[in-house]
Order: structure tokens, then C-alpha cells, then sequence
């Protein structure tokens, strides 16, 4: 008896070591775009004035890329505290959306297994995981898929916030090394372009974005979010 | 910046509720099929969403002409995903043609 729950122990371990290592191998074509865009996070931090371990700490706390960017360039602006709060919060709050796309899945898990998936809820981790989530099979353990990408992101971005932040201003910015993270996004996009309804809905959230830039606090990206999910669930049902 | 602790942690935290939100929020209730519809378009919308502005508008105005080299790497790097489906290929085609265009158009 004691055999067979060390078997089944062990062959649950080994399953969720591979969904484990599966996360952090679907993660690593995306660190291509994110080591850049972490290095220049690290040497504008310290251009707006930021001491190196205020730098740091930030890529730890905040763990949002573009959030960090914008509160950077806004502190190098001398830009009152209460109006970066409120941009970096608009900024993440399409993380809500990102929310409420997984907890179908993580419904079963314990509360901190819930909080740490939520620590590790960026674009990039959400963007690998949401695809591993929809393929079909049953599997129970995929939050350890989650897991791998999203550690794999975070040690990423915390090492190339480093990395930035020692190299300085010796990086020049006619590299454009800032523009990989356009192009990560890209690269998760356009293969999601599935049908119809993915392709107007990108349109649509793509001109949003265009047309609502000169609302306050960054908020026309949310405005833009919700139209392109109004204008696919409405092609859809068409 | 003087005090950054107070934005860092404030918005640390807010970020932090933010995506803890409906994780926590769903937990009890069946996800209604309507909001279950509307979240297979959020990884395309809200990624578009970042993007648009990158590509269209790098100097913070609308730049739609061959003088925006970010729009034409931009360009490239949409046919390369679309041709190879492949993320580093992807971020390298695009890398590469931003590059060659800034050598071209007046040299880095």
C-alpha cells in the first residue's frame, strides 16, 4: 500500500516537473524581446534619477514592464506622486482582463498558489500559459506549466533590469532596444489571428489606441481593450 | 525623484490586486458563457492595443509614411510572424530591418 502511494507520489512529481520545464521552455523565445527591454528599463531608471537600488527593487515590486517605463519617464518629468499612481494602476489594470481569462483554470488551486500565479501574471507568461490552458487535454497539474513560465519571465526581468542598471547610459539609444517589446507582442499576435472575428477585433483595438492616445493616465489602452473584445464578440455573432 | 517607495509599493500593490482580482472573484461562481466569449479576444485586443501606438505613432503624433521607420520594421516583423509563426525570428526580422533602415535614412 505504501508502495503504491509512493509511486503515484512520484509519478505526480515527475508529471509536474515536465509541465514545469514545458512553461519554461515555451518562455524562452519571449525572453529574446524582454532581456533588451529590461536592460533599457535599467538605464532610463537610472537616467530619471532613480538610485540603483530603487531601480531594483521596482522590477521586483512592480513586476510590469510598460508600467515601469512610463513611471520612470514620468519621475524623470518630476511628476507628482498621486498622478504616477494613477497612470501605473491604469497601465495594469488590463491585467484584470488577464485575470479573469485563467481563474476558470485555477479554480481547484490553493490561495497561495493563487497569489503567486498572480505575482507572475504578465503579458508575456499570460500570453504563453492562456494557449497551454486552451489545448485540449485534462491535465490537473498546468498550473505548473504556469509556474515555469512565469519564474522563467521574472528571473529574466530581474537580471536585465540588472544588467541595465550596471551598464548605465553606455548603451546608446539609437539601438532602440525599447522597440523589442513591440515586437514580442507582435510575434504573440499575429499567430493568434485566427478568424474573423480575432483579425477585426485586433483592427479595432489597434485604431481605438490610435484615436483615444490623448486620454489622461494611459486609459485610452483600456478603451481600446474593450472595443477590440466588443467588435470580435460581435463579428463573431454575425 | 526623491521618494520613489510610496509609488513603487503603492502601485506594486495595486498591480498585485489587479491580477489577483478575478482570480479570486471567479473562484466561487461558474464564469457566465457570455464573459467567457469575450475573454478569448483579450490577448489579441489589449496586445494590439500596445502595439498600434509603437508602430503608428513613435514620435507621440500619427505617422503614417515611409519616414516612420519604426512603422516599416514594424511592418516586416507582422509578415515574418505571419510567414514563420516564430517569436525570435519574429523580434531578429524586425531588430534587423529597424537597423538597416536607420543606416539607411541617416545613419545611427
Amino acid at each position: 500500500m505504501e508502495n503504491t502511494n509512493n509511486a503515484g507520489f512520484s509519478a505526480r512529481y515527475s508529471a509536474a516537473m515536465r509541465e514545469f520545464f514545458a512553461g519554461v521552455k515555451d518562455e524562452l523565445p519571449i525572453l529574446v524581446g524582454v532581456i533588451p527591454f529590461g536592460m533599457i528599463y535599467g538605464i532610463l531608471a537610472l537616467g530619471a534619477g532613480l538610485s540603483t537600488t530603487d531601480a531594483q527593487v521596482m522590477s521586483a515590486v512592480v513586476f510590469a514592464g510598460s508600467a515601469q517605463f512610463m513611471l520612470v519617464q514620468l519621475a524623470g518629468l518630476g511628476t507628482p506622486a498621486l498622478v504616477m499612481i494613477l497612470t501605473g494602476f491604469v497601465i495594469n489594470l488590463r491585467h484584470a482582463l488577464y485575470s479573469a481569462s485563467v481563474a476558470p483554470h485555477t479554480r481547484h488551486l490553493s490561495a497561495p498558489w493563487k497569489a503567486m500565479l498572480a505575482y507572475l501574471l504578465t503579458d508575456e507568461a499570460y500570453a504563453v500559459t492562456i494557449t497551454h490552458y486552451n489545448k485540449d487535454s485534462d491535465s490537473r497539474l498546468k498550473h505548473w506549466y504556469f509556474l515555469g513560465a512565469g519564474l522563467a519571465l521574472w528571473s529574466s526581468w530581474q537580471l536585465s533590469s540588472a544588467v541595465g542598471i550596471f551598464l548605465g547610459a553606455q548603451v546608446p539609444p539609437s539601438w532602440s532596444l525599447d522597440f523589442t517589446l513591440a515586437l514580442t507582442f507582435i510575434a504573440l499576435v499575429v499567430p493568434a489571428l485566427e478568424d474573423r472575428a480575432s483579425v477585426l477585433s485586433a483592427v479595432a483595438a489597434g485604431i481605438t489606441a490610435l484615436l483615444a492616445i490623448s486620454l489622461p493616465y494611459k486609459l485610452g489602452l483600456l478603451v481600446a481593450a474593450l472595443a477590440g473584445i466588443i467588435i470580435g464578440l460581435w463579428s463573431e455573432q454575425r | 525623484m526623491n521618494s520613489p517607495w510610496l509609488v513603487m509599493i503603492t502601485v506594486g500593490i495595486l498591480t498585485f490586486a489587479t491580477r489577483l482580482s478575478f482570480i479570486v472573484l471567479l473562484e466561487r461562481w461558474q464564469t457566465p458563457p457570455m464573459l467567457r466569449r469575450a475573454l478569448r479576444f483579450v490577448p489579441v485586443a489589449v496586445l494590439t492595443a500596445i502595439i498600434a501606438p509603437e508602430l503608428a505613432m513613435p514620435a507621440g503624433h500619427l505617422d503614417i509614411s515611409f519616414g516612420n521607420l519604426r512603422l516599416l520594421a514594424g511592418i516586416v516583423a507582422i509578415l515574418v510572424a505571419w510567414k514563420t509563426r516564430n517569436i525570435v525570428w519574429t523580434i531578429v526580422a524586425g531588430m534587423a530591418a529597424l537597423f538597416v533602415l536607420q543606416l539607411w535614412f541617416g545613419g545611427l
